[in-house]
């Protein structure tokens, strides 16, 4: 595949890495805030290429897994309804809410329905006028674009029938809260590059001097989050904390501005809760008032529900990196992937997931 | 997040008041939603999500900063970090 | 003026274009289904006596006895349909211990409404390949459950083979140094599922890999030291592995980049977000083999059509015992791990 293949060559990956050894001289810990980038990392065993001085800390770049409970909740509720068709990406499927995940929802009967494109929907809701076709619209706001057009096309082609249950979270307040805590390890981003995509860094900008830290919009094959890697260390090394742009080939400073435009009409900045962090501040979209016909949260009206997180769950610090999996004491025992209790288990990227996955055998592991 | 994959324009068409391709991923090809790419050409690849296409792919700049990366061992002198005072 | 009902009615329907309950009754329907179906397709002088069950010989020895459930939706894919895949599917389930398959039971429950074409289209496909496979099907079962209460057919079977005296093949049984070697691309049948499932084309005409690995196995067996055998059905590749690496506490080092899978299956995987190291196959094979006897055993297996594509990929180690550690494509390390359930699609 043409734009893949050559970004995991490697002979490539040999050069980036010696480079990297090259010109560490000291620890350093950087964030890759982006799930599909820690997936990579995972994937391909990065972290194991580099110097014991870089530490890769895992973000809370995976919208489903902060996604709060209160929303999972929600969006069975809707689900179990008799009248609904409810359409998922495949990834929100195994994430349990309070009762179950949607697979179970499923097996009681529901009608929960994999879609790969927000527009498969639209097309289902045609196909059903007498059920109510609902969407789950979560994600960072590179989905965002994709999530406002269906509900658009909606509007413009008549479709009465189909709702958005709309769950979008921000990466720069996430960024900017991550750096805020006052026990933050953090010392440089790996900027998440198909949110940039969309969004450009404009965003970014006034964030790096503020908290003088390094962030390099970068991308997600190996070459990528290698060379992204290095570009940071190089910043951390020469004591700057600047903006960069390894994903030039997708990601422009102003982004997607038809996008943008299009994220405008239809959505608007509200605040947000983050599974295991708690609401972050004009962390979120929602659908503006214009579109409150096809708002899902408004047409089923299911009020307050409460949804505590379990108290014993330390995920807001394991995603903020200020403690490691194993610190946590429900960690392998009450809380597994098959019964995860906070975000950071509940997703195979979570850093939860990935340590009790691979992190478990890490001594054995060769070491570089 | 964000599993976006590039993918060559191979055909162009309207459908629901939406521009729309096919997209050549190599091997298989599938249809994705055009409207946030400005004027998309046959031939062009573009980064596709969920069945969108978010930016086109710079093949210049893939070019440029591809050919950086291979001449890396040769740059060593030039590029040598300078020491934190 | 009395009269006599007879409680029948006058002109029963015999001629049918859809399978009814009457078909799953054990009445007249049911034995013109077998006489007019089944029969033909599957004939052998066992299967004629029409008893309750199959009386055969069977020369002395072990025998190795497997049974398996298809319920795969759409009944008809690129490459094959579910006929072929339950008759390849109980083959290969025997092969893979080092025996010679040689009987199969078949039972059928289809639901109601299912169009009489379509269960012929599947025993005829089952016909050619049991008869490609040199396996009889010897006895078997119809059931008809009401409309939706299954999705079109499920097909069980049940296969009985002999295993050569000398054979001892089993996943417990990888050693130190023994080469793992896969018997083609990875992902195809999967990725036809998903693909016919969606409507989507391939140009380069996917389809999936169904196939009987008996003679495959024979040839391997003959060539060299064959130590495990395995089938990587649902689950993949990947799972067989973990599975072996367990059964035979002993660790396997994959190479990444030697695992071969065709161009349209990685596409497909890339946009799906999906691990072709788990996706399903239906015609391939792992093996692991002596060292010594690894040349050899490729070499005899590429010289028959489902073994056209075998590669080594990786080898069985003393370390990390029960783990499979990947070298991945950029010379990092990871641990494969088997996934909770299936693969989802993702975005994220």
């Amino acid at each position: 595949m043409k734009y893949v293949d050559e970004y995991r060559d490697r002979k490539m990956a040999d050069k980036i890495v010696t480079e990297i050894h090259r010109t560490v001289t000291r620890p350093w810990a950087i964030m890759e805030v982006c799930g599909g980038q820690t997936h990579s990392i995972v994937k391909y065993g990065i972290d194991y290429l580099l110097p014991k001085e870089v530490e890769l800390v895992h973000g809370p770049g995976c919208p489903v897994c902060v996604t709060p409970l209160e929303m999972i909740d929600r969006a069975h509720a809707i689900a179990r309804r008799p009248d609904v068709i409810f359409c998922s990406f495949g990834d929100m499927l195994r994430v349990p809410g309070s009762n179950g995940d949607l697979f179970q929802v499923k097996a009681g009967g529901a009608d929960v329905r994999i879609v790969y494109s927000p527009l498969d929907c639209l097309r289902i809701a045609v196909a059903n006028p007498s059920r109510k076709v609902v969407f789950f619209a979560i994600g960072f706001e590179t989905t965002a674009p994709a999530n406002a057009m269906a509900v658009w096309q909606a509007r413009a082609q008549g479709i009465r029938n189909f709702s958005a249950l709309v769950s979008h979270v921000l990466v720069p307040p996430a960024i900017a809260g991550i750096l805020e805590a006052p026990e933050n390890r953090v010392q440089a981003f790996l900027g998440p590059g198909h949110v940039c995509a969309v969004m450009g860094y404009r965003e970014y900008e006034p964030i790096a001097p503020r908290y003088r830290t390094p962030i390099v919009v970068t991308g997600f094959e190996p070459l990528d989050l290698l060379e992204g890697t290095l570009m940071a260390v190089r910043q951390l090394e020469q004591g700057r904390a600047e903006v960069e742009n390894q994903y030039g080939r997708a990601v422009s400073p102003e982004g997607n501005l038809d996008a943008q435009r299009m994220i405008r009409r239809v959505f608007e900045v509200c605040d947000r809760g983050w599974r295991g962090i708690g609401v972050i501040p004009n962390s979120g979209y929602r659908l503006n008032d214009d579109f409150r016909d096809h708002d899902a949260e408004r047409i089923f009206e299911l009020g307050f529900i409460h949804a505590p997180e379990p108290p014993i769950c330390i995920s807001g610090q394991v995603l903020r990196g200020l403690k490691k999996p194993h610190d946590c004491p429900a960690f392998g025992c009450e809380c597994t992937p098959q019964s995860p209790l906070g975000a950071t288990m509940v997703s195979a990227e979570g850093a939860c997931a990935a340590y009790y996955n691979y992190g478990r055998h890490l001594v054995t592991l060769p070491s570089q | 997040m964000c599993l976006a994959i590039p993918g060559k324009i191979v055909e162009l068409e309207e459908k629901s008041c939406m521009r729309m391709g096919r997209i050549d991923y190599g091997g298989i090809t599938r249809e994705a939603c055009l409207e946030y790419i400005a004027d998309p050409q046959i031939g062009e690849y573009v980064m596709v999500h969920v069945g969108f296409a978010i930016s086109k792919v710079d093949a210049e700049e893939a070019a440029r900063t591809y050919q950086y990366l291979a001449e890396m061992d040769q740059l060593e002198e030039i590029a040598a970090p300078e020491p934190e005072p | 003026m009395s009269t006599s009902f007879i409680l029948s009615c006058p002109l029963p329907m015999t001629q049918h274009k859809t399978i009814v309950l009457g078909h799953g009754s054990g009445g007249r329907l049911t034995a013109q289904l077998v006489q007019d179906l089944f029969l033909p397709a599957f004939d052998n002088p066992a299967l004629r006596k029409l008893d309750d069950q199959a009386v055969l010989n069977v020369a002395p020895g072990r025998i190795a006895v497997t049974t398996d459930s298809y319920v795969v939706t759409p009944l008809f894919f690129p490459g094959g349909d579910i006929g072929r895949l339950a008759v390849n599917g109980t083959v290969n389930d025997l092969a893979m211990s080092g025996a010679r398959p040689l009987y199969l039971t078949a039972a059928f429950i289809i639901e109601e409404g299912l169009p009489l074409e379509d269960l012929r289209r599947v025993t005829q496909s089952m016909s050619e390949a049991a008869a490609e496979a040199s396996v009889a099907v010897v006895t078997g079962d119809t059931k008809v459950v009401n409309r939706g209460c299954a999705d079109r057919l499920f097909i069980t079977t049940a296969g009985v083979g002999l295993v050569p005296d000398g054979i001892s093949i089993s996943a417990s049984n990888a050693r130190t140094g023994d080469v793992v070697i896969v018997s083609g691309p990875i992902g195809d049948h999967g990725i036809t599922i998903w693909s016919t499932r969606e409507g989507i084309d391939f140009a380069g005409g996917l389809k999936s890999d169904t196939a009987p690995l008996h003679a495959l196995v024979e040839t391997m067996i003959r060539a060299g030291d064959v130590h495990v055998l395995r089938d990587p059905t649902r689950g993949g590749l990947g799972t067989s592995l973990c599975e072996i690496a367990a059964s035979s506490s002993m660790g396997i080092e994959l190479d990444a980049n030697a695992v071969p899978v065709r161009e349209e299956v990685t596409a497909a995987c890339e946009i799906l977000g999906m691990d072709p190291m788990f996706v399903a196959n239906e015609g391939r094979l792992v093996a692991m083999v002596a060292e010594s006897s690894a040349e050899r055993v490729l070499r005899a297996m590429r010289r028959l059509p489902h073994g056209r594509d075998a590669c080594r990929i990786g080898r069985v180690v003393a370390e990390h015992a029960g783990m499979v550690l990947v070298k991945t494509e950029v010379g990092g390390s990871r641990i494969l791990d088997v996934p909770f359930a299936e693969q989802l699609p993702r975005i994220c």
